[in-house]
């Protein structure tokens, strides 16, 4: 446990010591932009409306006969974006994307493909660790946007079950509930998330052992620790939100 | 080109994994454009030699000097820069699966140089003509046979003009045909850009072919160098014995083998 934090930490670090290093690989951020965003959108999606609609159709019960409905849209709204959406979307991310991070980078090591680029003076971790973890680091935080924006229809669809709320009293709402100040550790908190899963993704697969049980073993303990990283750093923002 | 004669000098070189000493005494001299073949049984650490000497696995003591320089010594950035003028075949070819052919050659190119696109595409084209696939430009790895795949593996390692070639079991796993193929292939490399080579093998028939000098790993060192002919007829019993067990159980159409007049002149 010591060894793999220490791994992780170290590897962290020549991460941050190479990432403004030549040559930029733009190719290959791009692409991996698009397998991790475009390619992501879909599972988030559906995920997110599912939460939204579902928190919507248990709230509704508890609130109204207290006559609390128009209360609806703000709670949904603030468990969504403070904290619902952003971790089963993280968590959800460090399932899709973390293990096939892990599986892709372990692949190329058992196949000796990341050796191949290493003796041809290539710097494999500069072509395919920096690429990856920025493309996480920057495309997760969009993925929770467009996730909670789906949550929040998905709440829509569901309250208009029984009432017949408009669409934009409902988002008005939401917003009225939420200030910029309160956005601002949920949405940092996105970033960290990326990183993190892209980080120890990279990590598992690169420093994969010969062999190919270790591209599964890559993948699996990619997705458990940068899934306990996710609760650990919602954890950490509430904390220090909690403190201004 | 430098003018050092010895190309490869390992010097007393020790590695061990956990409690295995695999590699006890290593020394080995290689002038330029010599071809050295390493033979051993396989687990002996004839890869681990030769990854020593790309910097891929750092030995435990001793010197491992290419071009001048010890590698184990070297910073990162000095040993990528000593590594473009070290060529490694990997024994799977080890083509990066998500690049087809041609990206596959042009990505040490892109990397390494600032050769414009036309001058890649050029080069490209010439090493794909140089083992014989230049229909295979467009095709992904996954298309590609074991021994085309070993081909392009050459092709992406020639691309770059190495001084020296680590060839890592180029002809493992491939039919006698296509072993001859690819034995030819490492001569004619050989000759059209006087590499300086090492080919760890245990097969006989690319022994025979492609080497200058032989040498044995036996308990974690190297016997002294020999032609192939010096050492079939060795009065070293391991030697001796590793020769015919070759001819007798992996290689048996070796004892009739007869280089052809066309591999004379090549040799």
């Amino acid at each position: 446990m010591l060894l793999e934090t220490w791994g992780i930490w170290n590897f962290a670090l020549r991460f941050f010591r190479e990432v403004f290093k030549p040559p930029y690989n733009l190719n290959e951020l791009i692409k991996q932009f698009f397998q991790i965003g475009n390619k992501s959108l879909g599972l988030v999606g559906i995920t997110g409306f599912i939460i939204g609609f579902v928190l919507a159709l248990q709230a509704i019960p508890t609130l109204q006969p207290f006559g609390a409905t128009s209360l609806i849209p703000s709670m949904i709204g603030l468990s969504i974006i403070l904290e619902i959406g952003p971790v089963i979307s993280g968590l959800i991310c460090a399932g899709k994307i973390g293990s096939s991070i892990g599986a892709e980078l372990g692949s190329m090591k058992v196949t000796e493909q990341i050796d191949a680029m290493e003796v041809s003076a290539c710097n494999p971790f500069n072509y395919l660790v920096i690429s990856r973890v920025l493309a996480t680091t920057f495309m997760i935080p969009l993925l929770i946007i467009y996730a909670d924006t789906i949550a929040l229809l998905g709440g829509f669809i569901a309250l208009n079950f029984v009432s017949d709320v408009s669409i934009g009293l409902y988002f008005r709402s939401v917003f009225e509930a939420i200030s910029i100040s309160t956005l601002i550790a949920p949405v940092v908190k996105t970033f960290f998330f990326g990183f993190t899963i892209g980080l120890v993704g990279c990590y598992k697969g690169y420093n994969a052992d010969k062999g190919t049980e270790s591209v599964g073993i890559a993948a699996n303990t990619s997705v458990v620790i940068s899934s306990l990283m996710v609760i650990i750093w919602d954890m950490l923002a509430v904390q220090i939100s909690n403190l201004f | 080109m430098s003018d050092i004669e010895t190309v490869i000098d390992l010097e007393h070189l020790k590695k061990s994994f956990g409690k295995s000493e695999i590699l006890k005494d290593i020394n080995l001299k290689i002038n330029r454009g010599e071809t050295v073949v390493t033979l051993g049984k396989s687990g002996t650490g004839k890869s681990v030699a030769l990854k020593c000497i790309v910097g891929l696995i750092k030995p435990d003591s001793g010197k491992v000097m290419v071009l001048g320089k010890n590698i184990p010594e070297l910073s990162y950035d000095e040993l990528q820069y000593m590594r473009k003028k070290i060529g490694f075949v990997f024994q799977s070819g080890a083509l990066y699966d998500s690049m087809s052919v041609r990206q596959n050659l042009e990505f040490p190119l892109m990397r390494n140089t600032d050769l414009s696109s036309e001058d890649i595409n050029k080069k490209v084209e010439e090493v794909l003509n140089d083992v014989g696939l230049s229909q295979a430009i467009d095709k992904m790895p996954s298309e590609l046979s074991g021994g085309m795949r070993k081909r392009i593996g050459v092709a992406r390692t020639i691309i770059m003009n190495p001084e020296v070639m680590l060839w890592d079991e180029p002809t493992t796993g491939l039919d006698p045909e296509t072993t001859r193929d690819i034995s030819h292939l490492i001569v004619r490399m050989q000759r059209k850009y006087k590499v300086t080579s090492i080919v760890v093998t245990h097969d006989m028939i690319c022994a025979k072919i492609v080497s200058n000098k032989i040498v044995v790993l036996k308990d974690g060192a190297y016997s002294d160098p020999g032609t192939y002919d010096e050492l079939e007829n060795s009065k070293d019993e391991f030697v001796k014995s590793f020769f015919e067990e070759v001819k007798n159980d992996e290689n048996a159409e070796l004892t009739n083998y007869q280089p052809s007049s066309d591999e004379k002149k090549e040799k």
